[in-house]
């Protein structure tokens, strides 16, 4: 019997190595963690103590949550060089709203986190509409944060001693017997959005087609504007979470601190294997690269190795993850 | 022949500076595979972005289905049924199959937060199984062959239940194998009445698939033909046209001297395959072929922008190690790209900046520049290339094309290179400044230089080259002399020359 034959066969043998070579990249940020971790546990018996391991999630949670938004950002092969500084003016204007003009306490959390949106809006609007590269726009934004901090703070820190539940939106333990601070916990819950939000959401898939190749995604016929819009207000709600969680750590809001920060959670974010080219990224490598960096720089402490030669080490770090990163790529081409 | 699909009227469409359509007709009916054929620049191109919403037309009307429509966005004409595979693939690499076939249409769960991915994994499969096409949805297009990523491309397009899909170069990157696959499924989808618009350069695969040709060049209609009455060389001679090629002849004279480069089976992965052929001194060699030949390859392979496999390159006699740009710089090679803007002027800096800056380390004087020393060669270069420029601290990008091409020549000039190749050395120049630079290179040739001259114009490559070698698909498919024996017929016919 003669049927007219339609398949479409194409062979595919490189599909296999590729695949390879990604996970191997996933698994190695993670190696990367343990074996620092299995490390410093040999160096200092100090190091893996209850107290320590809490130091070190605690310490990570600011940032992290900052690189948890800058991952968004990174995967469209945008940068947001503002995350510093706008959390500087959200946990102003938290102080602001508590403190200064005695509102409730839930709407000076509202009132920090609606900050950080609008500062990613207009860093979205700026790039989206006005075609603005993200690395000037964000400059841009960063200066504005920083100059609108000092001005509407006077430049003297806010102090939330009149409201003495805010400060336990960090350090408070919203889970009965276990010591684990609430920052940690808000860390890792908005971790689990994020990795919702990437991966399960419309945002998430546009993310993705964005820094994978936005002409394609235009000609498909999306709105590629809007969404980088809604991409930035995104990170800037993470940015606000992070400004908050800041603020109660430190029970107050300190204008002069925070820049620096937008690039210690860039670090984060590459070294856990997001690349800056776009369209690649997970959350739970921003996660490890956030840990990574702190239990670094714990670690080196306890070794009482001085902070000068930390951040150094710190440096080298990164350019290691992401000389990986480039090795892969260019194995894969 | 099925009923009227399509009808394109008297569409024009103009960019600064260039007319890219002019009073162009086109039709379409179901069930029918049309070919858009033309040299490069001939249009095809704009006239197929123009149907689907990416240009807006100037002038014409279009007729789809009976109803005059209006186009203004690719939405638009996706939600026609019209769409496009574009020759570089437009998915995104990172995500997976399923992903890019309904990027901007995906399925949502849960009062539309969250996205339903068994939906369109399984929406996915459904229209595999229909187009009986083997894909797996949730593997990662980054991670397909070439060919499997058209076949992406072919069932996006369908996925909007298209009436015209039209194809771009669809076989450029396909292997023979792939080539029946892409074939079979066409067949398919002619018989289910889909209109297809087929743009291809290969004259072969026109009979094996296409019901008729429409043939463009320079922007304007020529002509349409049934594909079963009409021969290849009727066609060709449709696309390449007669007039222009009244320019004389050039004067041979330095095919016998010495060769100053030979190269030797050139080899680089699929592009460049065993190119061999030599330069003479004082020689114009031209290199014709359809884009995507390989001709730019060669010549980064020789220029060591590019690794080459294999292959052995021997100046003046002696094989040299060319390993980098610099490495051929130093042996007296020159290139002059064919994307003079991206690699060839820095439009920010001045004239006399660009002409030295190859040559910065002559004009130290104890670790600082010596300006007026700068100054004369720049000076003494704009007279003898005629550089029209208001003065040698113009900027660039304030002088017109033909005068920036002459300022990349005067780069080149100031290092003493020997071996000069010319990648489109007209490419965006208009016609009076064209002459220009064909007086220009006669004069670089006469005073002994040889120069390599790739150039997708015939007329130009007739007028110019004392030798013609032709390309096709990373090989060389011939080698001619330039007399009578020559014509642009002769170097189309070779210049898509596939090698089964």
């Amino acid at each position: 019997m003669e049927t007219p034959s339609t398949q479409i066969i194409i062979e595919d043998k490189e599909k296999k190595i590729r695949f390879k070579s990604n996970a191997l990249q996933q698994f190695l940020a993670f190696a990367s963690l343990i074996v620092m971790v299995i490390f410093f546990s040999l160096a200092s018996p100090n190091f893996f103590q209850f107290d320590n391991i809490i130091g070190i999630l605690l310490s990570t949670s600011v940032i992290g949550i900052l690189a948890l938004g800058a991952t968004f950002i990174i995967i469209t092969s945008g940068i947001d060089l503002s995350v510093g500084t706008v959390m500087t003016l959200t946990s102003v204007m938290t102080g602001i709203f508590i403190t200064s003009m005695g509102l409730p306490v839930i709407v000076g959390v509202i009132g920090g986190i609606l900050t950080g949106a609008v500062a990613g809006l207009i860093s979205g609007l700026a790039i989206a509409k006005m075609n603005i590269p993200p690395f000037i726009a964000t400059l841009a934004m960063m200066m504005i944060a920083k100059g609108l901090a000092l001005v509407i703070s006077g430049a003297a820190p806010i102090y939330f001693t009149a409201s003495p539940e805010f400060t336990k939106i960090a350090m408070g333990n919203i889970i009965p017997g276990l010591k684990i601070p609430n920052a940690v916990l808000i860390f890792f819950v908005m971790a689990i959005i994020a990795g919702i939000i990437l991966n399960k959401t419309i945002i998430g898939r546009y993310t993705f087609a964005l820094g994978s190749n936005e002409e394609a995604t235009r000609l498909s016929g999306v709105n590629v504007n809007k969404w980088k819009i809604i991409i930035y207000v995104l990170a800037g709600v993470f940015t606000g979470i992070a400004g908050l969680v800041m603020a109660a750590r430190l029970n107050s809001a300190q204008p002069a601190l925070g820049q620096g920060y937008e690039l210690e959670a860039i670090a984060a974010v590459v070294i856990g294997g997001t690349s800056l080219a776009g369209g690649k990224g997970t959350i739970l490598g921003t996660v490890i690269g956030a840990m990574i960096m702190s239990v670094l720089t714990n670690g080196l402490r306890i070794m009482s190795v001085p902070q000068e030669w930390q951040t150094v080490v710190v440096g080298i770090v990164i350019l290691f993850a992401v000389y990986t990163d480039v090795l892969r790529n260019k194995k894969a081409k | 022949m099925g009923e009227l699909l399509l009808r394109m009227e008297g569409i024009s469409k103009a960019f600064p500076g260039v007319q890219a359509l002019s009073n162009v007709d086109f039709e379409l009916n179901k069930g029918e595979v049309h070919a858009l054929l033309g040299e490069n620049g001939a249009g095809k191109s704009t006239l197929m972005k123009v149907l689907t919403g990416i240009h807006s037309k100037d002038s014409g009307s279009i007729l789809y289905q009976g109803k005059e429509i209006d186009v203004p966005d690719t939405r638009t004409a996706q939600n026609l049924g019209i769409s496009i595979i574009h020759q570089e693939l437009n998915l995104a690499p990172d995500l997976t199959v399923a992903q890019n076939i309904f990027i901007g249409r995906e399925p949502k769960k849960m009062f539309d937060l969250f996205l339903d991915e068994k939906k369109l994994n399984d929406r996915a499969k459904n229209l595999f199984e229909t187009l009986n096409i083997k894909l797996n949805p949730k593997d990662k297009v980054g991670n397909l062959s070439v060919a499997m990523q058209q076949m992406v491309e072919i069932a996006k397009a369908l996925s909007f239940n298209s009436k015209i899909l039209i194809m771009d170069e669809p076989t450029a990157a396909l292997t023979d194998t792939e080539i029946d696959s892409l074939f079979t499924m066409i067949r398919k989808l002619r018989s289910d009445g889909v209109g297809i618009i087929y743009i291809s350069h290969r004259m072969e695969e026109l009979k094996r698939i296409t019901d008729r040709v429409t043939v463009m060049r320079d922007g304007t209609y020529i002509g349409t033909v049934n594909t079963q009455e009409a021969t290849i060389d009727q066609i060709i001679s449709m696309m390449v046209g007669r007039q222009i090629y009244q320019n004389q002849r050039p004067e041979i004279k330095n095919r016998n001297s010495e060769k100053v480069l030979e190269v030797k089976n050139l080899n680089r992965g699929n592009v460049i395959k065993n190119v061999s052929f030599d330069l003479h001194k004082g020689e114009i060699l031209g290199f014709a072929g359809l884009m995507g030949a390989g001709r730019t390859e060669v010549a980064r392979a020789i220029f060591g922008a590019d690794m080459r496999d294999s292959g052995e390159i021997i100046i003046n006699g002696k094989p040299a190690r060319i390993k980098s740009p610099t490495d051929a710089v130093q042996h007296g090679i020159g290139y002059l790209s064919e994307d003079r803007k991206q690699y060839g002027v820095m439009l920010e800096m001045d004239v006399k900046a660009n002409i030295t800056i190859a040559t910065m380390k002559d004009y130290l004087k104890l670790g600082s520049l010596n300006n007026p020393k700068i100054n004369d060669q720049s000076s003494a270069m704009v007279k003898s290339l005629r550089i029209k420029t208001p003065s040698i601290n113009q900027l660039v990008k304030n002088l017109s094309g033909g005068n920036q091409q002459k300022v990349v020549i005067a780069k080149w000039l100031t290092r003493d290179s020997d071996i000069l190749i010319f990648d489109e050395p007209t490419r965006g120049i208009d016609i009076g400044a064209k002459d220009e630079i064909y007086n220009l290179l006669n004069e670089l040739a006469a005073q002994g230089k040889s120069i390599i001259m790739i150039s997708s114009e015939l007329p130009e490559v007739l007028r110019m080259s004392h030798r013609v070698i032709v390309m096709c698909e990373g090989r060389i498919t011939g080698e001619l002399i330039n007399d009578e024996n020559i014509s642009q017929e002769s170097i189309m016919t070779l210049a898509t020359q596939r090698i089964g």
